[in-house]
């Protein structure tokens, strides 16, 4: 009797002697990890050029957000520059710092954290990054920099992919702010600043 | 009287065999957890070699260049945002014009075809991480992603378990930063105080009622 137990037991789990098996088939499941959906930046094999991110189509312009011949997209009015910030921008301070952070992002690496045209990229290669401080620039309207931001100038590519244009007005605001760091009449700056200036900071 | 069957010390071969057995199993268990945890399963400080040897020390540390330059939309979108060959290309453009190692950007740039660069996180596809949303609360780059400025190819810094993920969804006090801080690679969490940083967590509205631990929070 007692070796009857003893031996019904053993059967018992030998019968189930197939359980560890199952682990080899959760290890084996990925379809959840990998679903048959595309994530950026991925290879597609629909796609004739092998990619499930698709350049958008020549003149396509965002759905119902954004007028594509306003001044706040293109930098224009009536085909002249702007000489101001279009209307959607408003200037404040929370704008010049936006536009500060942009500019240290995006183009301080040629045009110098300052404007100088000595950022470090510029420093590396052969090239002349002409300076922000310089007449011509001063007096252009500030849709000029938004054009150049867009489209791109000379070596410069264009950084529209990069810097949607609101950001790219707050950029162009934050160069007037730089231009006017750099030349301001003394006259005009209170006791405070002026301390601040000889003191060096 | 029968006879020995078994010899006098089948009694010792036998608890030693049961002992060997037990610890077969421990160990078994033990090497799968470890292998489980190691680099050679996680990948975690492994550099992938990629078609083009591109060193974010070099870019970062050295260049100083702002993450954001080559990730734009990382503050806007849930996906930080590979830069294309034109990103590349408008400084490379310029310098290192006809380095052998950049002949890779330099094809694809007139060719159109894209570079097939190594995929360093992969995410599991029921995992639904947003970079925008951690960076307006003030979580830092190197919060997850570790000295990257510090490295010639990139490797994983976090296995991405998501237990580590619940660590910071529980605790985020323990990794906040000031949203100016965001992109220092150097920021030291210590730098602020405990008390400091539960109020950055007060003012950045981050929800300590245990919501940021539901599941759909993640898994969608």
């Amino acid at each position: 009797m007692k070796y009857s137990i003893r031996q019904s037991i053993l059967a018992r789990v030998v019968r189930l002697a197939w359980l560890p098996l199952c682990l080899v088939l959760v290890a084996c499941h990925v379809d959840m990890y990998d679903q048959p959906k595309y994530k950026p930046n991925d290879v597609s094999n629909f796609f004739p050029d092998g990619r499930a991110m698709q350049p958008p189509p020549a003149n396509t312009v965002p759905l119902n957000s954004y007028n594509p011949n306003s001044p706040l997209m293109t930098g224009r009015v009536e085909g002249q520059l702007a000489d101001q910030l279009p209307p959607e921008i408003k200037l404040d301070a929370a704008l010049l710092a936006h536009g500060q952070s942009r500019y240290n992002a995006f183009c301080a690496p040629c045009h110098g954290l300052v404007g100088d045209g000595q950022g470090v990229i510029a420093y590396r290669g052969p090239m002349t990054v002409p300076s922000l401080h310089q007449d011509r620039l001063r007096t252009v309207p500030i849709g000029y920099f938004f054009d150049v931001i867009t489209n791109g100038i000379g070596r410069m590519y264009s950084y529209a992919a990069r810097i949607p244009p609101e950001d790219r007005w707050a950029i162009a605001a934050y160069v007037r702010a730089l231009q006017l760091s750099q030349n301001t009449d003394v006259a005009l700056l209170s006791e405070a600043e002026l301390e601040r200036v000889k003191a060096g900071r | 009287m029968s006879a020995q069957i078994f010899p006098r010390n089948a009694n010792a071969i036998f608890l030693a065999s049961l002992f060997g057995l037990v610890m077969l199993i421990v160990g078994t268990i033990a090497a799968m957890v470890g292998f489980y945890l190691s680099p050679w399963y996680t990948d975690v400080g492994v550099a992938k070699a990629q078609p083009v040897p591109f060193s974010h020390k070099h870019h970062v540390s050295e260049l100083k260049i702002d993450c954001r330059y080559c990730h734009a939309t990382v503050e806007k979108a849930a996906h930080a945002g590979f830069p294309a060959t034109e990103t590349c290309m408008s400084c490379h453009s310029q310098v290192w014009t006809t380095s052998p190692l950049l002949e890779v950007v330099r094809t694809s740039y007139q060719t159109g075809e894209p570079v097939v660069w190594n995929r360093i996180y992969d995410l599991p596809d029921f995992v639904y991480f947003n970079h925008s949303i951690h960076i307006a609360k003030g979580i830092g780059c190197s919060s997850c992603h570790g000295r990257i400025d510090q490295q010639q190819l990139a490797a994983k810094a976090q296995p991405l378990y998501m237990g580590w993920c619940l660590g910071c969804h529980r605790a985020p006090e323990d990794h906040i930063r000031p949203r100016e801080e965001v992109f220092n690679m150097e920021w030291d969490v210590n730098s602020l105080s405990l008390a400091e940083r539960q109020q950055l967590v007060i003012e950045y509205q981050i929800p300590t009622d245990g919501r940021l631990t539901n599941c759909f929070v993640c898994h969608r």
